[in-house]
């Protein structure tokens, strides 16, 4: 069904129904070696090359299971306050799909490694307030295969003449964490689902168990969404997947609110089903329905024994766990002087890490936060890569700062480093020198500039010796352009006036 | 005494993609359903002390070190499939729902 009728406005939506949300998110371990094979889960090897007969699924190939992805399924809950099950078995998900060469996943069903715990969340900005979401469980699995479409117009399933299997990242484990319903104020239910993300993101990096990031699938979002009238149980959900960013988050929950809203107000009824979400629209569209879903026909994973994590092992773990990421954020803002506001933006853009090890390569945290939210970022997004990976390293941005502080850039000067850098002309200091980037700050050379300038505009000189100092800014603008930016703006300034009004 | 429906063997039948004549089908669903009730006769004999199992052996905790280990070549597993292309396992289209 297509709806083409305006959608309400998200006001319009929440002033009669209120959005209960639940979060599916897959996390992918960065372990060295996959779930249940000692294949290698490097990204970006030849297709097929990080294969074996256990995750090829074929006849007579038994699994093992990877001790580390056991610990970090238990640290990942033990971090999210859950309980951990003292005995627990692996599930075989029966589905027929090329992504499975097995023709099931292997997955835990009624008996997860971790279950009933909670993460604290903040919106952060104005307000203050904490929203505890509840965990429902966190479970191990093992992730698929990646699919190619030949023969569509657009790579999509529909109008495919047939499909390509690449089986590396088949059996590379996974962590499902599932929230329990999540009832918040209906304002900021769409904020309050990125917050969950982001916080779980954090809290994922904080352990060392995954760089999580992602662009690179290595953390993946399914939202379920439904609306009730205040005091109604339950509506029926939707669940939206694809949701693979944290702009998307918000976006995708706002959309479905909206949707629904608009379904339920003229008198429909919502469907259960799967949606997919379009980045490139931020629509949602219909995909399969719940009385279509596949009947897994779950049984215990023969091939595999129980787990049975003993409360010695378990406690081992709990003293490996980090300082929890908000408790370092407010250690941290505290220590680099941020408003609430530029803490949350330096979160937001996945920044905190290289604010980080930036201040601790010598920079001040001000300096760091300016560069890595402002043209990395800028050049990170026209390139639609990480910040990571802009091609410029903590060390870089340090040495561009203190280039500034001991007065042999000026600002101007440094974005070219910067941007030299980051274009791969090499380190800071060989864009430099290769660019020629030197401040002229020699009063010789400057005095000549700061002459020729004032001579040039006679009134405005006329105007700084009346006293009108906003003039000044003509003087240095002539000087910059003279010397191509290269002139050191506050010491012009400083002979500026020694000539005119000293 | 447990009872199989034929529609359930249908059903059954569709997930585990065979494609089964409605002969195939009366008489396979008789005889799942003497199958499930000789199989049934095991809770006459299981006591509320013996705790289901799913495995015979009396193991658990059974792990690998997360260290690599060799992978067949790409070349071998494409070689022992029906179809590639370009380093991939070619499929024929998929029907239904994407992933
Ligand atoms: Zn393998």
């Amino acid at each position: 069904m297509t709806v083409t009728t305006a959608l309400p406005s998200f006001d319009e939506a929440i002033a009669t129904y209120e959005p209960v949300m639940g979060m599916e998110v897959h996390v992918e371990l960065g372990t060295t070696t996959k779930m249940f094979c000692g294949c290698s889960t490097a990204f970006g090897g030849e297709p097929n090359s990080q294969v074996c007969p256990v995750c090829l699924g074929l006849p007579g190939s038994l699994p093992v299971v990877n001790r580390t992805a056991v610990e970090s399924a238990i640290r990942i809950g033990l971090a999210l306050n859950c309980s951990i099950a003292e005995w627990c078995r692996f599930a075989r998900k029966n589905y027929f799909y090329p992504d499975m060469p097995k023709n099931f996943q292997t997955s835990q069903y009624d008996e997860p490694i971790a279950y009933d715990g909670w993460l604290d969340v903040s919106l952060g900005g104005e307000t203050s307030e904490t929203f505890r979401i509840g965990i429902e469980r966190a479970h191990m699995e093992e992730d698929t295969g990646k699919s190619l479409h030949v023969g569509g117009a657009t790579g999509r399933i529909h109008g495919a003449s047939h499909s390509l299997l690449d089986y590396n990242r088949s059996g590379i484990p996974l962590i499902e964490i599932v929230t329990k319903p999540i009832e918040v104020p209906a304002a900021v239910a769409p904020a309050v689902a990125k917050a969950y993300v982001t916080e779980l993101r954090e809290l994922i990096r904080a352990l060392g168990v995954s760089e999580a990031r992602m662009e690179l699938g290595q953390l993946r979002c399914d939202a379920n969404v439904s609306l009730r009238l205040p005091g109604d149980p339950y509506g029926t959900r939707t669940e939206t997947k694809n949701v693979n960013s944290l702009r998307s988050v918000e976006r995708a929950v706002t959309y479905e609110i909206r949707r629904q809203a608009a379904v339920l107000s003229s008198g429909g009824t919502i469907v259960q089903e799967t949606r997919h979400w379009h980045e490139d629209t931020g629509e949602t569209t219909a995909g399969r329905r719940k009385e279509e879903a596949e009947d897994y026909r779950y049984f215990p994973e023969p091939d595999l024994v129980p787990i049975a994590p003993s409360r010695e092992w378990v406690e081992e773990l709990r003293a490996t766990l980090p300082e929890p990421p908000s408790v370092r954020r407010a250690r941290l803002q505290e220590a680099w002087g941020f408003t609430d506001l530029e803490m949350r933006d330096v979160v937001n853009a996945g920044a905190l890490s290289l604010v980080f090890d930036t201040v601790a390569e010598g920079a001040s945290a001000g300096g760091a936060k300016k560069w890595w939210l402002g043209e990395v970022a800028r050049v990170a997004n026209e390139r639609g890569v990480a910040l990571e990976d802009a091609g410029i390293t903590p060390g870089d941005v340090a040495r561009v700062e203190a280039l500034i502080a001991e007065g042999s850039l000026n600002d101007k000067l440094a974005r070219q480093v910067v941007e030299g850098v980051l274009a791969g002309e090499g380190t800071p200091d060989e864009v430099v020198a290769a660019r020629g980037l030197v401040l002229v700050n020699d009063d010789a050379a400057l005095g000549t500039a700061v002459d020729d300038a004032i001579a040039a505009q006679p009134d405005v000189a006329e105007k700084i010796r009346g006293g009108n100092l906003g003039a000044v800014g003509a003087l240095i603008g002539a000087i910059m352009k003279s010397t191509k930016g290269q002139a050191d703006a506050k010491r012009a300034r400083e002979l500026i006036l020694e000539r005119l009004q000293g | 005494m447990p009872s199989i429906s034929r529609e359930e063997v249908a059903h059954l039948a569709h997930l585990a993609r065979l494609d089964l004549a409605p002969d195939e089908l009366d008489h396979l669903a008789g005889q799942l359903d003497q199958i499930l009730g000789a199989v049934a006769q095991v809770t006459e004999v299981a006591a509320d002390d013996i705790p289901p199992t799913s495995h015979a052996l009396p193991l658990t905790n059974v792990f690998r070190e997360d260290e690599p280990r060799a992978c067949l070549p790409a070349e071998a597993v494409l070689a022992a499939a029906p179809a590639a292309e370009d380093g991939r396992f070619r499929v024929p289209q998929i029907l239904g729902e994407e992933q």
